[in-house]
């Protein structure tokens, strides 16, 4: 297998808007190249975390290697990395693609170009990859290829007169997909007989093997019994075992060489070892320069994670470190609250990726946890001259020593048919956004920009478009630096004393608003207790809005016989089993489920 | 070898009409159905037999339902069925729920003559308007021509159920039916607030959140059970369980069984039983309750005890119902362990709340405690 020639290798990805086919894609093709029979095939293989299956999404990376015999009668070696399409994981997409030398762009016929077929596009050009468009689901009834197949030029540019028509889920002309990687996609560069240089662009972690790196090797060869040297961290190992990627297992051999990807297992057991984007060469005979990393994934939005069990706490950590393994945009670090106890303030991309690891927490992990409201990345400029970031609000400084502050932007497409435009528009003007330009991409559809913070996103932005638009919006958007505005840090007092897992940081303008809607939002989610509750919003020690959760006078059975025992046991129970899913803050008991409640605040 | 104590539950699912609140399985029905159900009810009694080596009976209850809608001649045969399989206890309590306008002084003499002791007459208010309301089939004067013949007929111990809470009713509408039949000088009163039970009429009404402002809130509720036992207390009644008043001597033993965990039978339809540290209930739906008729005993023997975790806590929260609440020294002689180290800590905590407090080594609920008593008897549900 070493000796594969290299020109017959192919090493490329498949992006596309989410919901386009592309796993659906990626499991014929595995199919088609025999790597499994139809009746070991899993449904979308690739897929192969439950979350991701249920939820229709490709959350990580995957490899898999499959051999092609083409129409020229040459058996061709494919490389298929499998990318995400959620907007909160370009980080992954951005890896992925530094493995490959080219792309396969499903688009879907009834849908046409969207917001990530952009971004993804862009993305895939900026790593100099060969775009090889694809339109799917033409068995649907609404299919229009040809008019995809003008957006394609028209939008993104790229020549689609010759792009495959198929449907992926039927295996309809799946081949010419195949065909077109052999003719357009190029065989990788780079020497064998040179030092060894591979990227790092993705790992997991075993409980028996330790760490398995995946990687794409530029240039060398790796086999087992290698010394290796990682250059960034600059840790050396000894290789146990390399190999490559079946579908979903890992199938050692003896080299891999230049241009292909695989995986090196080297007794690797701590996780901080290994990073994503690191350069792995020979420690004898080491590469003269690292490889250009990735774009870093840089979290733009902050959260609380507290263990609903204080007891769990260290498995929350584990569970964080095991994440971060193979999740690079996930940070954290140890935190503490009055209301919550010990936990993480962690670090994500988007809300999308903040859901994720919060589910995968629960499922994998099992660890019931609490986050706290969503905070980004504000600068503050102290009196001093002195700038300090912020992510918790409850370190916002004296607000007498604050020169001024800065919130994050972000530059943002939204896809719409027209007859939303007005809906989408008003919403973007709710929430601070400035119209930059809208585009016409055909006579229904239109693509708007707008620039808006940050912050305002982070919560439901994403749930109101779709609430507004039918579903029918999609939306991207990039960081667009930071612009100075009037922030105030608004504080929930339950029972005259600041909940700190409660408090954030508001435009100014807004803040009245907000403090009212979060108090009355949290009047409902808090159960009646012994005394009167009051819930009060507050900037600085001024009180701008206040509830009061009456005290609870009556919770008490009139009657209970002998046929009544059993159900007021179970009324009991229940009241009980309630009582457990509380949190303590004070005298007062809040519902943990409470915390994220009460940043739904949309209301059309 | 000495006997056990048993309480005997009979339940007489028929009634003249269905009063609106209620969710009792009851219903209207002619003397032929009534006569099939009460030829099963023997044969469930009888199919209990074994039980009369064991265990003598200490009270009897008949309850509905209207059970005093059946011709008297029914209540004989069931009590004379349960005379030949038990014994009794010298002064053993039997009572028949009846209503006013199903009563009359040939009815009531039959009763005494079988060994009926105790009458609990369902009048719930004494304003005629609330009774229409209700869907009572009877008036404040139907029921004082009822009341009369009782007495007349020989009874001494009678109790009055009485309904608070009803919709539109006034704090003084309330305490004038209190006044009026505290009047009467009744040995016995229960006092409900009003429950809007699922799957009755008023839960339609009154079981939505706009309807539950037809109700008197949270406070007016509580203003109302407050002067309840402030008043009856002045009358020379003293409560006794959260919605049970009586003079001195005549608390309801029968009900006292449930609130103590002491074993009791019931036989009819949906009736409950719990002996032996086993519950068992019958079934609610008629059908079935006769598919399965003569099978009790037997199930029962095969039942598995409830453990000792589900008997604490029931113990716990119904003891607690009581204004004597739960002895320390009974718990632990009953269950062999300390009480302390089981709910030592919620208990400190609710006497510190003032939901709880320590009487000659009893632990009972406050008046607070009362209004909230769910909310405290939740702390003795183990996690």
């Amino acid at each position: 297998m070493a000796d594969f020639d290299r020109s017959r290798i192919r090493n490329f990805c498949i992006i596309a808007h989410i919901d386009h086919g592309k796993s659906t894609l990626a499991d014929r093709i595995i199919e088609m190249t025999g790597l499994l029979t139809e009746r070991e095939m899993q449904d979308q293989v690739l897929d192969n975390m439950d979350l991701e299956r249920e939820r229709g999404i490709t959350i990580k990376s995957q490899c898999v290697r499959t051999i092609y015999k083409a129409d020229d009668g040459k058996e061709y070696m494919f490389n298929l990395i499998d990318t995400p399409g959620h907007v909160d994981f370009n980080y992954e997409v951005s890896r992925s693609l530094a493995a490959c030398d080219g792309a396969v762009l499903v688009v879907d016929a009834t849908q046409g170009v969207e917001a990530q077929t952009l971004a993804n596009v862009y993305l895939a050009l900026d790593h100099d990859l060969e775009v090889v468009p694809v339109i799917n689901k033409i068995d649907l009834p609404s299919a229009d290829p040809e008019r995809v197949k003008k957006e394609i030029e028209d939008v993104i540019g790229l020549d689609a007169e010759n792009a495959p028509l198929i449907s992926a889920k039927n295996g309809t002309n799946v081949r010419s997909v195949l065909e077109a990687v052999v003719r357009d996609i190029p065989a990788p560069g780079g020497d064998p007989d040179a030092p060894l240089q591979a990227l790092i662009f993705d790992s997991v972690y075993d409980s028996y093997r330790g760490v398995i790196i995946f990687c794409r090797l530029k240039q060398g060869r790796v086999h087992k019994g290698m010394k290796i040297h990682m250059m960034a961290t600059g840790a050396d190992f000894e290789t146990v075992e390399v190999g490559y990627f079946g579908a979903g297992q890992f199938i050692p051999c003896e080299e891999l060489s230049a241009g292909m990807v695989g995986y090196i297992t080297a007794s690797i057991k701590n996780v901080q070892e290994t990073r994503v984007g690191d350069t792995v060469t020979e420690t004898e005979r080491p590469c003269s320069a690292p490889l250009p990393g990735y774009k870093k994934a840089q979290p733009m939005v902050y959260c609380g994670m507290y263990p609903a069990d204080s007891a769990r706490y260290p498995d929350l950590r584990d569970a964080l470190e095991k994440l971060q393994l193979n999740d690079a945009a996930l940070q954290f670090e140890p935190e503490t609250s009055a209301a919550l106890g010990f936990g993480f303030r962690c670090g994500f991309l988007g809300l999308l990726h903040l859901d994720v690891i919060q589910e995968r927490i629960d499922r994998e992990y099992d660890i019931d946890v609490i986050t706290t409201a969503p905070s980004v990345v504000y600068k503050v400029h102290l009196t001093d001259g002195s700038v300090i970031e912020l992510t918790n609000p409850s370190n916002m400084p004296d607000p007498s020593t604050i020169e001024f502050m800065e919130e994050p932007v972000v530059n943002a497409e939204i896809m719409v048919t027209t007859e939303f435009i007005g809906a989408i528009m008003d919403l973007c003007q709710d929430r601070r956004g400035v119209y930059q330009g809208m585009e016409y991409l055909e006579d229904t559809r239109a693509l708007l920009r707008y620039q808006l913070p940050l912050n305002e996103i982070i919560y439901d932005f994403f749930d109101a478009l779709k609430s507004r638009s039918r579903g029918y919006a999609s939306f991207d958007y990039e960081l667009a630096g930071y612009q100075r505005s009037s922030l105030v840090k608004l504080d929930i007092l339950v029972n005259k004393e600041p909940v700190d897992a409660l408090s954030f940081i508001v435009f100014e303008e807004t803040a009245y608003d907000r403090g009212r809607k979060m108090c009355e939002k949290l009047k409902e989610e808090i159960p009646r207790q012994l005394f009167d509750i009051p819930i009060q919003a507050a900037i600085g020690g001024r009180v701008i809005a206040r509830e009061t959760v009456k005290a609870l006078r009556k919770d008490v059975l009139a009657k209970c016989y002998g046929g009544d025992i059993t159900r007021k046991k179970k009324l009991l129970e229940k009241q009980k089993e309630g009582k457990k899913r509380m949190r303590q803050v004070g005298n007062v008991e809040i519902p943990q489920k409470a915390f994220m409640n009460v940043l739904k605040l949309d209301t059309e | 070898m000495k006997k056990r104590k048993l309480g005997i539950y009979i339940h007489i699912p028929f009634c003249v009409r269905k009063c609106l609140y209620c969710d009792f399985p009851s219903a209207p029905a002619d003397r032929q159905e009534q006569g099939y159900y009460m030829r099963q009810l023997m044969k469930e009694i009888r199919s209990f037999e074994p039980l009369g080596n064991l265990y003598e009976i200490k009270s009897v209850f008949f309850g509905g339902g209207t059970p005093s809608i059946l011709p008297p001649e029914q209540i004989r045969r069931v009590l004379g069925r349960l005379c030949n399989q038990f014994l009794f206890e010298d002064d053993a309590e039997i009572t028949i729920e009846c209503n006013p306008g199903t009563l009359t002084r040939e009815k009531l003499a039959a009763y005494r003559e079988c060994g009926i002791n105790r009458l609990s007459i369902g009048l719930q208010s004494a304003d005629n308007a609330m009774l229409k309301l209700l869907g009572r089939i009877h008036t404040w004067e139907d029921f004082l021509e009822s009341w009369k013949l009782a007495r007349e007929a020989g009874f001494t111990n009678i109790n009055i159920d009485l309904m608070s809470g009803l919709p539109g009713q006034t704090f003084g509408g309330w305490s004038d039916t209190l006044e009026k039949v505290a009047a009467l000088e009744p040995e016995h009163i229960s006092a409900y607030s009003l429950i809007v039970e699922e799957g009755t009429p008023f839960y339609e009404r009154y079981g939505t959140a706009e309807g539950q402002r037809l109700l008197p809130d949270e406070v007016a509720d509580r203003d109302m059970y407050h002067h309840t036992g402030k008043f009856l207390a002045e009358q020379g009644y003293h409560r006794y369980e959260i919605s049970n008043y009586a003079k001195d001597g005549y608390e309801c033993e029968h009900n006292k069984i449930y609130w103590t965990c002491g074993d009791y039978l019931g036989f009819g339809l949906s009736a409950a039983s719990y002996v032996d540290g086993r519950r068992f209930q019958n079934p609610v739906d008629p059908k079935e309750y006769y598919a399965h008729i003569g099978e009790g005993y037997r199930m029962f023997r095969q039942m598995p005890a409830q453990s000792e975790k589900d008997a604490i806590e029931e113990y716990m929260f119904l003891g607690l119902r009581m204004m004597r609440g739960v002895s320390v020294a009974e718990f632990e002689a009953r269950f062999g362990r300390d009480y302390r180290s089981l709910y030592g800590k919620q208990t400190d905590e609710l006497i510190r709340r003032k939901l709880l407090q320590v009487q000659d080594g009893r632990i009972c609920l406050t008046e607070r405690g009362i209004d909230i008593s769910n909310t405290v008897l939740a702390n003795f549900i183990f996690d």
